[in-house]
């Protein structure tokens, strides 16, 4: 046993989601945490997330629906890459933590009756998605970011905002005893002790330049964590959404909520002879104008039984092919998501905060015209590779185990989108909320029994030169990016690594493309090596902090090619048009990064996926010429 | 590859194309607290909208200055500091004084405030709240007082105890509408009543402002979260409570959540007097 509780503390990093949900946990168990953030917590990234989050109900499981069901739903929709022991207790857990959500006064949306009211949601065909109006994330967000605000009255949580986290700190014996940190106004560079550290640091959308993601989503937390030795996992797994709108600064989602309340997603096309279906002669004409009979609903035609509902992999693929092909409005990058048919009354009571963003950034009223939407990439099925207890059966985790969501570095958690784990090769909508609020409330449990268990000498007993050293390092790496004078402009680079990245490895990849990213993403290393800053002040230097950013989404952009240039199969969001089959029998198995410090680079291998509870299948969501091979397919396994 | 993947990020560069206008910015400069004020203008290439990439905003010009930070005047200078998250108007981040109005500077498009060639905005930090550097100011202030007034739900802690209470669709509405305060800012910047404080000390007894009663009325409403409405009421009978307010309504217009803050206050107040009275009464 350790020292006495008050001296222990936990360090969360993030406030998003999983931040907040562990944060709580963990202070209900009596431990103090200090919670960072880049920015004031409630305006973590989960703000943005529109469309609900999913979990079995009761009215659900009396149309047939069950927390299996959900599981099922998950790693189908994954194509199998996830562990199935941690989804299996997440669907299992979902009722519970909407009770809780619930409880704390989050407005989700009513029936009649005055139950939580549901919506359809991508890949399933029952309705069991939880909503607030099209806010979800935004008022989740809230409603922990209060209960949090509660305990920091208390004096149980210190908040240490505006304060940007640089590195772990690993001590002598291995684990992780603290992190160091800089303050961006007042520019102090100081390390934190704590006998655990949880990393909720979300996804890395802003690698790719342009996404749907907040600006903070560039993924430098966990890049830090990896460049210092934790293992990443699963990294060329990154979902594009199918429909989001284009912007100068930014790419803003359309939830997909727009197609599970009813939006149809169609391009003006005209239908040939054999059935088939070619461009129109006058497809930028108003959308208004166009009769049904030249509307190709190509979602709904493709996928009978799911209709505008497949999951985001399937819809993203037929969208860019679509207009690959020449059908996209106008003939450019661009189809129709079409609201405009629905009541506008409810339309507002339902989906209304995204309605609202369509008209102030694309100037029209989706209740009038058809919204013109392409693909935009949006999340990170991979991340930090970390660990789990299973129960003896597989049906779940063991919930006191300290090693639950633990990286390969004792003491470092990572937790939400930064975690590798649940959505496998594609995630399915509404289920990351979820997964970030399951991973705090059951895995915060975990962090606290490591906190009272471990063997090691508690961090407020350890030497100061741990400690020390570690800040000296970071100080050094700030003097030695204010030092480099060769003229390179950081902005411009981490432009033209976003460009290369979305050319190269979103919707489409093949191996000869990879490669020749990767030799893209080299020169870059060495012209980030010659970067010369703008802004040598000593006082709130965004200039910096965005600089320092850029080279650790080099090395992580590095994490996501190489793991896909080896991984010679498609599966999910990962389609190589070399390599157009998935592959289970070489590549069902998690992608675990290393980083080689010697050269920048990602060292790839591959570890077993546990795939003990449902067997894997072909995935095709009953796509009009594959289903009788799936059938086929179903009655073997 | 056949074609590139995306419409991909072509805003940032200044295009040679003819469909390119200039911008010219204006803005308020500062390094630091008590640190000179000075105004710099930066010419900002600005494409023209399309389909396929939307209208400039002042978010996607400040990102241009950053990455070329040179005034109009050819001196070299550095990139305006500010802060921002979302991008579309839901964290709250970016609320800026922009042509001398309060509001969000990510949903802020040039095609409604600078269409033409050579068209002038003008940014300046908010000034309610203490400038850090340049457009970013600390709102500290702000989240203290959501402390003080206790803004949330009291529950037992996150044992399975079950649902929450049910509501009708109307309430979840009315709870929803006010859910929604971003604490951006904005009302705070638009009321006469609501001053600069740079002294923390003295945000206890200070305004609390208009986003902040209203999230009282928010809490009230909600039946496990009335269990601390009389400690709410007694925070906002307190100097910088709700009688602070003069009704000067500026609030509500400049709210971008469209929150009824008018009708907030008016509620809060009436169960201000309510409360007192009976406290009066019960000799308490
Ligand atoms: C537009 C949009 C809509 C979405 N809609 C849905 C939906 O309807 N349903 C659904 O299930 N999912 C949705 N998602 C996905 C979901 O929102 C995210 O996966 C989830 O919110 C991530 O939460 P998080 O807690 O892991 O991280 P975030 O909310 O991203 O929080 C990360 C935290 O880490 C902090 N941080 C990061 N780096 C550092 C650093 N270096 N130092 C200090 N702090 C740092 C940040 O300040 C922040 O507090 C959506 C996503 C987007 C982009
Ligand atoms: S109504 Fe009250 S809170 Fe609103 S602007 Fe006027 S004085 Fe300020
Ligand atoms: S009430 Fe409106 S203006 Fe005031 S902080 Fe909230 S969202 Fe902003
Ligand atoms: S950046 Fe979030 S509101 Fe503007």
């Amino acid at each position: 046993m350790s020292m006495p509780s008050q001296q222990q503390r936990v360090i969360v990093v993030g406030g998003g989601l999983a931040g907040l949900a562990a944060t709580i946990r963990i202070c209900e168990s009596g431990l103090p945490v200090d919670l960072f953030s880049l920015v004031p917590v409630k305006r973590s990234h989960s703000v943005c997330a529109q469309g609900g989050i999913n979990a079995c109900n009761e009215i659900a499981r009396q149309q047939g629906y069950s927390e299996y069901e959900h599981f099922d739903e998950t790693v189908y929709g994954g194509d199998f890459l996830q562990h199935q022991p941690p989804v299996y207790e997440m669907a299992h857990m979902a009722p519970r933590i909407i009770d809780l959500l619930d409880r704390m006064g989050v407005p989700f949306n009513r029936t009649a009756e005055g139950q939580r009211d549901l919506r359809l949601f991508g890949g399933s065909l029952y309705k069991r998605t939880h909503f607030a109006g099209a806010t979800t994330g935004q008022q989740l967000i809230y409603a922990l970011d209060e209960q949090v605000r509660r305990f920091e009255s208390e004096e149980r949580v210190t908040k240490w905002e505006f304060w940007e986290f640089l590195r772990p700190i690993i001590g002598d014996d291995g684990r992780c005893v603290g992190i160091v940190a800089q303050d961006m106004r007042t520019m102090q560079t100081r390390a934190f002790r704590a006998d655990a550290v949880v990393m909720a640091t979300g996804g890395c959308g802003i690698v790719f330049g342009k996404s749907t993601n907040s600006v903070m989503c560039n993924g430098a937390a966990a890049s830090r964590c990896y460049q210092l030795g934790a293992r990443y996992g699963n990294g060329e797994f990154i979902q594009v959404h199918p429909t989001a709108i284009p912007g100068a600064d930014k790419l803003r989602l359309m939830s997909e909520s727009a197609r599970g309340e009813g939006g149809r997603v169609w391009v003006p096309g005209m239908r040939n002879e054999d059935g088939s279906w070619g461009p129109h002669p006058d497809s930028a004409r108003d959308p208004r104008q166009v009769p049904d009979d030249e509307r190709y609903y190509f979602l709904e035609e493709k996928y009978p039984a799911y209709g505008n509902i497949v999951p985001r992999d399937i819809a993203t693929r037929e969208i860019f092919q679509v207009c690959m092909d020449g059908l996209g409005v106008g003939g450019g990058n661009m189809v129709y998501l079409d609201l405009s048919f629905k009541d506008s009354e409810e339309l507002e009571r339902k989906l209304g905060g995204i309605m609202e963003i369509y008209r102030k950034f694309a100037g029209e009223d989706p209740c009038e015209v058809p919204m013109k939407i392409f693909p935009g990439v949006h999340y990170s099925m991979g991340g930090l590779w970390t660990q789990y207890q299973p129960k003896d059966d597989l049906r779940g985790m063991e919930p006191d185990s300290p090693i639950n969501m633990m990286t390969n570095i004792p003491g470092l958690y990572a937790f939400g989108e930064v975690n590798y784990q649940f959505h496998g090769a594609n995630r399915l909508g509404a289920n990351a909320l979820l997964s970030c609020i399951f991973d705090g409330l059951f895995s915060g449990v975990g962090v606290v029994n490591h906190v009272r268990n471990h063997s090691g000498q508690p961090a407020s007993g350890m030497s100061q030169s741990v400690f020390d050293s570690a800040v000296k390092a970071e100080e050094d790496k700030i003097a030695d990016l204010t030092n480099r004078s060769g003229g390179e402009n950081p902005y411009v680079i981490a432009k033209e690594l976003g460009e290369e990245m979305t050319a190269a490895s979103t919707v489409v990849k093949s191996g000869p493309r990879l490669e020749q990213a990767l030799g893209t993403l080299g020169e870059l290393r060495d012209r980030f090596g010659r970067i010369s800053l703008s802004d040598g002040a000593v006082w709130t230097n965004q200039n910096l902090s965005w600089t320092r950013a850029v080279g650790d989404m080099i090395a992580l952009a590095d994490v996501i090619l190489r793991g896909g240039l080896e991984r010679r199969e498609s599966r999910g969001s990962h389609f190589r048009t070399d390599h157009p089959e998935r592959n289970d029998a070489d590549f069902l198995r998690t992608t675990v990064a290393t980083y080689d410090s010697g050269s920048g680079q990602a060292r790839i291998e591959y570890e077993p996926v546990e795939i003990g509870l449902v067997e894997p299948r072909a995935r095709t969501y009953g796509r009009v010429e594959s289903e009788e091979s799936e059938e086929k397919q179903e009655q073997t396994v | 590859m056949t074609a590139q993947q995306q419409s991909n990020g072509t805003t940032a560069t200044p295009a040679e194309s003819a469909g390119t206008r200039t911008v010219r910015f204006r803005i308020k400069r500062q390094d630091g607290p008590g640190k000179p004020v000075r105004w710099e203008t930066f010419n900002v290439p600005v494409q023209a909208s399309s389909a396929g990439s939307g209208s400039a905003n002042v978010i996607s010009c400040l990102q241009w200055i950053a990455a070329n930070p040179k005034t109009t005047e050819g001196k070299d200078s550095t990139p305006v500091v500010f802060d921002c998250g979302c991008l579309e108007e839901v964290c709250g981040a970016c609320t800026m004084v922009i042509n001398g109005k309060v509001r969000q500077a990510c949903s802020c498009l040039m095609d409604d405030y600078a269409p033409n060639d050579g068209d002038e905005v003008m940014l300046e930090p908010m000034s309610k709240f203490p400038v850090v550097r340049d457009l970013f100011v600390d709102r500290r202030r702000l989240f203290d007082t959501l402390k003080r007034v206790k803004a949330w739900v009291p529950i037992d802690g996150t044992y399975d105890l079950g649902a929450g209470p049910n509501e009708t669709p109307d309430d979840q509405q009315d709870r929803y509408r006010l859910s929604t305060c971003m604490s951006c800012g904005c009302c705070l910047e638009a009321c006469p009543q609501y001053t600069l404080e740079d002294d923390e000390a003295k945000w206890a007894t200070s305004f609390a402002g208009a986003a902040v009663i209203s999230q009282v009325q928010y809490f009230n409403d909600h039946r496990t979260g009335a269990t601390l409405k009389k400690k709410r009421l007694d925070e906002m009978s307190k100097p910088g409570g709700v009688s602070d307010c003069g009704n000067a309504q500026n609030c509500v217009q400049v709210c971008p959540k469209e929150i009824p803050l008018t009708e907030s206050i008016g509620k809060v107040g009436r169960a201000v007097t309510f409360h007192n009275i009976r406290k009066f009464f019960s000799g308490s």
